[in-house]
């Protein structure tokens, strides 16, 4: 273990009475390999905070160090004001749901939901109360004489929550839970865990790669990128306020644009909009539903006033009907590639010269972080 | 899929082999234990049940029977004792170094069964390893007699021999194990005691069973260990067989005898077979 003392012992930073979990400076090591470094995050009673990030962000990891699976290599996990990862998984009142459900393929759904309370040796009576109530819960009373294998992996997924619910823990953990799952029942158990996690009123910690289920569900995100926090905010705040390129791309759909700001003005090809960033180079995450088609057909320089709308022309390249909405790829003047994303319509034939417009407010400094070549093309 | 010259052709010489070699020769056995032997020295072809009366009646046949299931039973037993552990070990505790323990326990399979059988007989010997190093530390005065020519040296030799056939199943079904569900039993409460003896014992029957039966199987019908280490008092009934087909030259009553330990073992596996299916999850 390779923990220090000094600290623990004076334990300066005692969690906020709002706050569950403290997770300070932790670092896992796999050798050489570094898979999570410097982790710090306060997560409150009764949240539901994600953790966001591609497959080898680290975000399994961090979820298998709160649970007691792995040991952190430094720093510290602290739950109501006492510490956490030194005690083994048996005695932290945390449950955990496990990607593949983990259910116990021997016992019946009702002995694997009841698997906790009779470990802890609950009289009888309590154990059948807490059954019945917990299978309620999820539906699934008519299948506690089951067993496991005889179940679908939508009723699967209902146990392996039921059976971590029935103890009450004071933090659950879900690991990927809905990845299994067609997309359709995927939906219904988002919401339905949500509403759940409403209900019960328990911390939940959801692991998760994809950004729409978390925007969904979360009251907060955490983005991991590379086994670094990249941003934790609400799902609102990490759409509309990326702090960092990684973020604007990974979360939604964006146009980065390379901007050079000179006296409050920035500049990014035939592009110029007014801007609070310091004079120099400067990133801006522009969202491609930002942009619209101009409401008349007037000058074509952007005016560089407070609270502006800018205007430019570009060429359509390409039209992507999505249903409600069409995604265009234009080109304005100055060879700027641009997405945008606007209400379904008929558009005039490609090549055809068009006006855009969009709010400078809208076009949000960004820091510059490299985005894995991989998910460039993220929906 | 594949032409009908093909099929035969795959399927023909193994049928041909299991039938001239396995079959014709069990065929073979049931007539003869229905047969009997004149005061000649013939065999005569008239069926009766003379022999599986004297089977009956004559306790020295069904009591060496009973003993040798006895010490099948003590070598089931303790090479359960010696492989459950060595497998549970190997499968959870030994790490990186899994492949190379495997190993070890394999490499002794690759040496001759008599080999083995006579290492224990210079070891268990009057002028053996052991009895020489117990008088030579004092612990004894003169040699102990009971170590060898005894059902002790047979039980502990074949021990020996079985205990990595009771390892493999029991260690394969101990891998089948998904390492999530051990995570969830500590998850849910359970310490490491709780969470062996409610998910990974459970889970593991169907190989402690195959495991168990092999080695019951394998002593039961043994002959070269009672016959080089066992002594008058650790005679097994493969040894009446073997003089019975030998020395003794009653072909009928060694066939009889054959066909019931035929029957016995048929009926364990079935069993065990049963059992198995009944604790199989996957």
């Amino acid at each position: 273990m390779a923990t220090t003392s000094e600290p623990a012992a004076t334990t300066s930073s005692q969690p906020s009475s709002a706050s569950l979990l403290s997770i300070r400076s932790v670092a896992k090591h796999f050798g050489k390999n570094v898979v999570l470094r410097d982790i710090s995050l306060e997560i409150a009673e009764g949240e539901f905070l994600t953790i966001l990030g591609e497959s080898g962000s680290g975000k399994t990891t961090l979820l298998r160090i709160l649970a007691g699976f792995e040991q952190s290599t430094s720093g510290e996990v602290w739950m109501s004001g006492e510490r956490l990862d030194t005690e083994p998984p048996y005695r932290r009142r945390v449950n955990t749901v496990f990607q593949s459900y983990a259910l116990f393929p021997h016992m019946t759904v009702e002995q694997n939901v009841g698997y906790g309370l009779s470990i802890a040796k609950r009289p009888a009576a309590e154990i059948q109360s807490r059954l019945a109530e917990a299978l309620a819960k999820v539906k699934m009373s008519a299948y506690a004489k089951s067993k496991p294998s005889k179940i679908s992996g939508g009723q699967q997924q209902r146990i392996a929550l039921a059976r971590a619910l029935v103890n009450r823990p004071r933090l659950l953990l879900l690991d990927e839970p809905l990845s299994a799952l067609d997309a359709n029942l995927r939906r219904q158990m988002q919401v339905e865990l949500k509403a759940l996690q409403r209900e019960v009123g328990i911390t939940f910690i959801f692991v998760t790669h994809d950004q729409e289920e978390a925007m969904v569900m979360s009251d907060r995100i955490a983005l991991l990128r590379s086994g670094e926090l990249e941003q934790v905010a609400s799902p609102r705040e990490i759409y509309n306020r990326p702090a960092t390129s990684y973020t604007a791309q990974f979360i939604g759909h964006t146009n980065l644009l390379d901007a050079d700001v000179r006296q409050g003005t920035a500049i990014c090809s035939a592009l110029k909009w007014p801007t609070a960033m310091p004079d120099g180079a400067a990133l801006f995450s522009l969202r491609p539903e930002c942009i619209r088609p101009a409401s008349t057909t007037s000058a074509t320089v952007a005016l560089p006033t407070k609270s502006a709308t800018v205007r430019f022309t570009a060429k359509l390249r390409d039209q992507a009907f999505h249903g409600a909405t069409d995604l265009l790829r234009v080109e304005s003047d100055g060879g700027l590639i641009l997405t945008i994303r606007t209400a379904s319509r008929d558009l005039p034939n490609s090549e055809a010269r068009l006006e855009f417009e969009f709010s400078a407010a809208d076009a949000i400094p960004v820091r510059a972080t490299s985005l894995a070549s991989n998910s460039e093309e993220r929906h | 899929m594949f032409s009908r010259a093909y099929r035969t052709a795959v399927t023909v010489p193994p049928l041909v082999w299991v039938a001239v070699f396995l079959l014709v020769p069990y065929l073979l056995m049931f007539c003869y234990s229905f047969w009997s032997v004149s005061d000649s020295g013939t065999i005569v072809h008239s069926w009766n049940l003379d022999n599986y009366k004297e089977l009956l009646t004559k306790p020295v046949y069904w009591q060496t029977l009973l003993r040798s299931m006895w010490i099948a039973a003590r070598v089931m037993f303790f090479s359960m004792l010696l492989g459950y552990p060595l497998a549970y070990f190997l499968s959870f505790h030994a790490g990186g170094r899994k492949d190379l323990y495997y190993q070890l326990v394999i490499i002794p399979l690759w040496v001759s069964y008599l080999v083995r059988a006579y290492a224990w007989k210079t070891i268990l010997g009057t002028d053996g390893v052991l009895n020489t190093l117990l008088q030579y530390v004092h612990a004894t005065r003169h040699p102990l007699d009971f170590l060898l020519y005894s059902p002790f040296a047979v039980v502990l030799t074949l021990t020996h021999i079985y205990t990595p056939f009771t390892f493999l199943p029991i260690y394969a079904s101990l891998e089948h194990i998904p390492r999530n569900l051990v995570e969830a039993s500590h998850d849910l409460g359970a310490t490491p005691q709780q969470t062996f003896w409610r998910v990974i014992f459970p889970l593991s029957i169907p190989g402690v069973l195959a495991g168990a039966t092999f080695a019951f199987v394998l002593s039961l019908g043994d002959f070269l260990a009672p016959l080089l280490l066992g002594g008058p008092s650790g005679i097994m009934i493969s040894n009446i067989v073997v003089s019975l087909f030998g020395a003794a030259y009653n072909w009928p009553l060694g066939a009889s005898i054959s066909l019931c330990m035929l029957a016995i073992v048929i009926g364990l596996l079935f069993f065990s077979e049963r059992l198995e299916k009944k604790w199989s999850f996957s």
